[in-house]
């Protein structure tokens, strides 16, 4: 017993200088590194197109859904045998089908359900191109453009390989906001 | 390029990365648990810390040592997050209630970092670096120390002695871990992960909430901790913005876990019984990917709680590893996977985690599953049996059953008490089926300081916060102990030279007898409880 409290009062001090070195300097460290030039607007995320949140009104392009509750981040949770969620996809589907004017089946599934996040700034292309002529319209800017806004806000794989590529509207819709 | 190919060529990078740093970084750290010499940082550590960096320890103060550093932490932690609102950077998210309070310090000191509570509005930026950043450290230290102690049982002959704890300690912390995290926070930045000490920022009329992230990012996954800055963990773009980052956070989960295994190789002075060890956990690893990377192909919605920039190759190549490593860290929810593939992420952790599991856990597991593998063959063939050199005896098999026990023991205790209290069903997010695997998957991800989630079950009443907590510290402490006893009889033994007899632990035989044990015992315990959750789900 003795020899634990021992121990235990060792653990202590080696936690406190640990504590200064690993919570305190090191965080410290690489904080001011990252206020270098280069790394000081992605640290603070400053403009960012890291994430979106999604914009009311026909004139912007939606996001995925988000089953967050800002300011927390989050998905739905909800196992793909859900009945109750079946519903809500369902719901999500007619809702789309309707707000673009096509038939629920040429409604694709990122546009029906719930990133991980809540905050997933990527849709598919397949979702772009459905949304363009009713953003077109609700803009006054030419079907063109907005297809062309479309393919510059495109981000593809890293190294072609990594990950999988996406239409960041984040950064589409500041792009339609300078067009107008 | 088709989604699958790049996939499987992400696949061979990662595996190629590993590959390129498995000798030098293994070898670095056996030099590191192995040298006699202590640097100037660390001589100070030791003079403010008063402790003596030349004394050898028996095995029995070794985890005095152990218990007490994680007694002291969980204390600490507590304390820190009830005080939060006198802390700098709290953003009025006020003290951490009680019940989070002790789940979180019991879990970030077992290594666990299972996620009780929602960063954005209960963690202020000042715990979270003071205090769930240290832990991320030496809870990683910790386990890599007990890991290197048990190699010491197998190298050293006729002594009490393992080592001292402090020194294992500081020098995983010091040389190993910060060096590491130092350089890829710096490049997870230069990729785009945040690094903010505000609350929040504007994007597009809307208030996101904002960290420190990168440097408890790295740490988070190099220490194989897993506990988020954000809520979404690294599955938020602040976290985990592209594929260059997620590629980068994987690797960062698996090097330490598998270059360990060069490092025992080469401790215990034949290489090829660490590439044995590799190529079971690498088997079992490629396995596992493959079911869930296959499952989610075929979900019914299996966009659903994945990112569209990581699509099903790259959130099943980190649930598959998160899961194999004790991480717990996810880029995609769990809850949301088909059941094949969330039972698949559910099988990682009944394995114990050691395909290739956890910092120094996941290494003193599988040996420990190797000296139960060996006695099984003994029994098989009649011999008394031997591991490197040490026979196997009563009280080594006995300390080796008490470690892999323990981890179903708490499990299967605490997730059958739960699914029988009448008040679970309102805790959960899906019923039936899937219901249970979410009360089996937390119980797994707890006692094997895991800390992942099926994240749709409340885990918050007084029940589940003291539940998980008690499983937590007793998957993590009392492994440890028993892997401590069995170093300390293995080390006062002299090695007995390899005769004609003894069964050679380096080749194919060896390699099938020890991946058979992983996954037969893992069956033995497990088949009644999945097939009730998981496997009845995936036949739906």
């Amino acid at each position: 017993m003795n020899n634990l409290l021992k121990q235990a009062l060792a653990g202590l001090r080696v936690l406190l200088v640990l504590t200064v070195v690993t919570g305190v300097l090191y965080p410290t460290a690489v904080w001011a590194v990252s206020r270098l030039p280069g790394l000081h607007d992605h640290a603070e995320a400053v403009d960012t197109t890291l994430v979106a949140v999604d914009r009311e009104g026909d004139e912007w392009f939606h996001t995925r859904p988000s089953a967050a509750s800002p300011p927390a981040s989050g998905g739905s949770n909800k196992g793909e045998h859900d009945a109750g969620y079946d519903a809500v996809v369902a719901e999500r589907r007619a809702a789309v089908a309707r707000r673009e004017g096509v038939p629920a089946d040429r409604v694709p599934d990122d546009a029906v359900t719930a990133s991980a996040s809540g905050l997933d700034p990527h849709i598919s292309a397949a979702y772009a191109d459905l949304q363009v002529p009713r953003v077109a319209r609700a803009t006054g800017l030419g079907e063109d453009l907005v297809r062309r806004l479309v393919a510059d806000s495109v981000d593809g794989r890293g190294g072609g390989v990594l990950g999988e590529p996406g239409v960041n509207v984040t950064a589409l819709n500041r792009a339609l906001a300078a067009a107008r | 390029m088709p989604s699958t190919a790049a996939g499987l060529l992400q696949v061979g990078v990662l595996v190629a990365a590993l590959a390129a740093v498995y000798r030098p970084f293994g070898d670095y750290m056996a030099r590191v648990y192995s040298g006699t010499r202590h640097s100037r940082v660390e001589r100070v550590i030791y003079r403010l810390a008063r402790v003596d960096p030349a004394s050898e320890q028996r095995w029995s103060t070794y985890a005095f040592g152990v218990l007490g550093f994680s007694f002291v932490g969980i204390v600490f932690l507590y304390v820190l997050q009830r005080v939060q609102s006198v802390l700098p950077f709290d953003y009025d998210r006020g003290n951490v209630p009680e019940g989070i309070a002790f789940n979180t310090a019991v879990s970030f000191v077992t290594n666990t970092n299972w996620q009780s509570y929602v960063p954005e509005t209960v963690m202020g930026h000042a715990v979270q670096l003071v205090g769930l950043t240290v832990q991320n450290f030496v809870s990683a230290a910790v386990g890599m120390a007990v890991a290197v102690a048990l190699v010491r049982g197998f190298t050293r002959q006729r002594t009490d002695r393992l080592g001292n704890f402090w020194v294992d300690l500081v020098r995983g912390t010091i040389r190993v871990l910060l060096p590491v995290a130092f350089v890829f926070a710096i490049v997870l930045v230069a990729l785009g992960v945040v690094m903010s000490f505000r609350s929040g920022v504007d994007v597009d009329g809307q208030t996101v909430a904002i960290a420190p992230v990168a440097s408890q990012e790295v740490i988070k996954e190099l220490g194989t901790n897993g506990g988020g800055v954000l809520n979404a963990n690294s599955a938020h773009p602040f976290e985990n913005p592209n594929g260059w980052t997620n590629l980068v956070e994987v690797f960062l989960i698996l090097v330490i876990p598998v270059c360990l295994t060069r490092t025992f190789g080469t401790l215990v002075g034949d290489r090829r019984q660490g590439y044995v060890l590799i190529g079971v956990m690498g088997v079992l690893w490629s396995a596992m990917l493959t079911v869930v990377w296959v499952a989610e192909a075929h979900g019914l919605r299996p966009l659903e709680g994945k990112e569209l920039r990581f699509g099903i190759p790259s959130s099943a190549l980190f649930a598959n590893t998160t899961t194999a490593t004790s991480t717990g860290a996810v880029n995609s929810m769990h809850d949301s996977y088909t059941g094949l593939g969330g039972g698949a992420t559910l099988l990682n952790m009944l394995f114990g985690e050691m395909t290739p599991g956890g910092v120094g856990t996941g290494l003193y597991s599988i040996l420990v599953m190797a000296v139960i593998a060996m006695f099984l063959a003994g029994l098989m063939v009649g011999r008394t049996p031997e591991y490197l050199g040490k026979k196997l005896g009563r009280r080594e098999v006995t300390a080796a059953a008490v470690s892999i026990l323990a981890m179903p023991t708490v499990l299967l205790i605490g997730a059958g008490v739960t699914a029988l209290l009448p008040s679970t069903p309102g805790y959960l997010n899906n019923s039936g089926e899937h219901g249970l695997t979410e009360i089996l998957y937390a119980y797994a991800s707890a006692s094997n300081n895991n800390g992942s989630a099926f994240a749709g079950i409340t885990a918050t009443s007084d029940w589940f916060q003291a539940s998980l907590g008690v499983c937590m510290a007793l998957g993590r402490i009392v492994p440890i102990v028993a892997v401590l006893c069995l170093a300390g009889s293995l080390a006062a033994q002299r090695a007995t030279p390899a005769t004609a007899g003894t069964l050679p632990t380096t080749g194919p035989l060896f390699a099938s007898v020890l991946g058979g044990s992983v996954v037969l015992v893992a069956a033995l315990t497990f088949v009644p409880a999945l097939a009730l959750g998981p496997i009845a789900e995936a036949l739906l």
